[in-house]
């Protein structure tokens, strides 16, 4: 599992979390998530996020 | 993709060329405006031209502007990444800097040295006011970037204004709150330039502490570190005017205040019109809409454009903010300002005239209905009871008398 940012405001997109808010299932690989899914923060696109860290879960 | 990758370093390819690719070169002649002033005073004996910085920017630009009209060509979509990765682009916004900080030295040069009046002093310092205002865009244009030097670079541009907690603000607390009633930097419907300047600049300046004081936290550091970014951006400005001072006393100082205060001022009334009215509406989860074209103000005027590296195609930069400034695009259905930003500057510094021009587009943007608006909490009363919404009755009745009006739909509002 995977946790990917935001290189705008910095908000973390768990993989295991997932995105429930938006029927995103904990989970959910970042490859399988929508092209035109973006920030719920800030708007960026997906492609404005990187990957950051392997989570524990 | 291959084929445009051949041509690389000429902005065209079979298909499409870049009509601006050079035009962007034009945007260094707002940080030679203290040289240039200065030859035209030494060429002319004209006192007058100390001021060319604001008659460029307030009167030249709208003009031009007018003459050459807008332009909604976009990049095809296939090039965007093409057009990103050609480096000439960043180089015309880095050259920005080195003149920008020349023009300073050679004002605080002209202020102690060269034969003015206050005057003439004082309409430099606006002067360069405006290239450390229009130097806050070229920071925002490095601040988004991914590369570490760009952001370091879009620091050392902002280290003229004291605005070094712009760029922290900006990504991290703008981007997010963006037209909400939660971001000081988001303009509100019923809200002049005026009241709207004190709250963002103390806003903004709040945010961006508690935001690096949050990161530090997270790492259990205090936030009393030059590694605080506010810090360390502020500390520039400070090594800035210090070793200005002793080179040329502190004469200068004054000066150096007007020229910041005035630059940061020029940023904020940009940001005053960039969303002024604009909401996000909240889902019913909770949160906010997403932010959408539909939040923020546009314009395709050519000119204004240039100068501002694309700052004007706003919504395509909300979408997308770490994309470069020649691959923004114009989205036809975002909400269009009627000029460049240029001209709508001098139009949010006098209120009434903002709202004639202003008011009744944002109410057309939400089909008459002012409640979606981003209402000022302050005059809510006045604003419904001019525009209807939910007081529309109460407010028709006592529209007659102007004196009573504001108490009665102050009550009604609630
Ligand atoms: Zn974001």
């Amino acid at each position: 599992m995977k946790i990917y940012r935001c290189e705008v405001c910095g908000f973390e997109y768990d993989e295991s979390q997932g995105w429930p808010d938006e029927g995103i299932a904990p989970g959910t690989k970042w490859e399988d998530i929508p092209e035109d899914w973006c920030c719920p923060d800030c708007g960026a696109a997906k492609a404005d996020f990187v990957m950051v860290e392997v989570s524990p879960a | 993709m291959t084929s445009a990758t051949a041509d690389h370093g000429t902005g065209e390819t079979a298909a499409w060329r870049d009509g601006k690719r050079y035009a962007w070169l034009l945007g260094l002649v707002v940080p030679a405006i203290p040289f240039l002033a200065w030859g035209l005073v030494s060429a002319t004996g004209l006192g007058a031209f100390w001021w060319l910085g604001p008659v460029i920017v307030f009167v030249l630009i709208p003009l031009i502007d007018v003459a050459v009209g807008t332009d909604a060509e976009n990049p095809p979509d296939e090039l965007i990444e093409w057009l990103e990765q050609d480096r000439y682009y960043r180089w015309v916004t880095y050259l920005y800097l080195p003149i920008q900080y020349a023009g300073l030295v050679l004002a605080c040069w002209l202020w102690t040295t060269y034969p003015m009046t206050l005057v003439d002093r004082v309409g430099l310092a606006v002067s360069v006011g405006v290239v450390a205002g229009i130097g806050i865009n070229t920071a925002h244009e490095l601040g988004h970037k991914k590369e570490k030097h760009e952001r370091w670079l879009s620091r050392v541009a902002l280290a003229q204004s004291c605005y070094g907690h712009f760029f922290i603000e900006h990504n991290r607390g703008h981007h997010v709150r963006v037209a909400t009633p939660e971001d000081p930097a988001s303009s509100r419907f019923g809200e002049t330039f005026w009241g709207f300047l004190p709250r963002s600049v103390v806003g903004s300046l709040t945010s961006a502490w508690s935001l690096e004081k949050a990161r530090l936290a997270r790492q259990n550091k205090s936030p009393w570190t030059l590694r605080n970014d506010v810090l360390n951006a502020w500390a520039m400005s400070g090594v800035l005017f210090a070793g200005l001072t002793v080179a040329f006393g502190p004469a200068v100082l004054p000066y150096l205040a007007v020229q910041a205060v005035f630059g940061f001022s020029l940023l904020e009334v940009v940001n005053y019109l960039e969303h002024y009215g604009l909401l996000r509406q909240k889902t019913d989860s909770g949160r906010y809409e997403r932010a959408a074209p539909r939040h923020s103000w546009n314009s395709n005027n050519v000119a204004t454009n240039v100068f501002l590296y694309h700052l004007q195609r706003h919504s395509d930069h909300h979408a997308n903010p770490t994309r470069r400034y020649q691959a923004l695009r114009d989205f036809e259905q975002a909400p269009q300002l009627p000029a460049g930003y240029a001209s709508m500057i001098v139009c949010a510094w006098i209120p009434p005239l903002w709202r004639k021009v202003m008011d009744r587009r944002v109410l057309a943007h939400y089909d008459g209905d002012v409640t979606l608006a981003n209402i000022d909490p302050r005059n809510r009363g006045k604003v419904l009871a001019r525009h209807g919404g939910v007081t529309e009755a109460p407010a028709a009745s006592s529209a007659g008398s102007a004196g009573s009006a504001g108490s009665a739909v102050e009550g009604g509002a609630r």
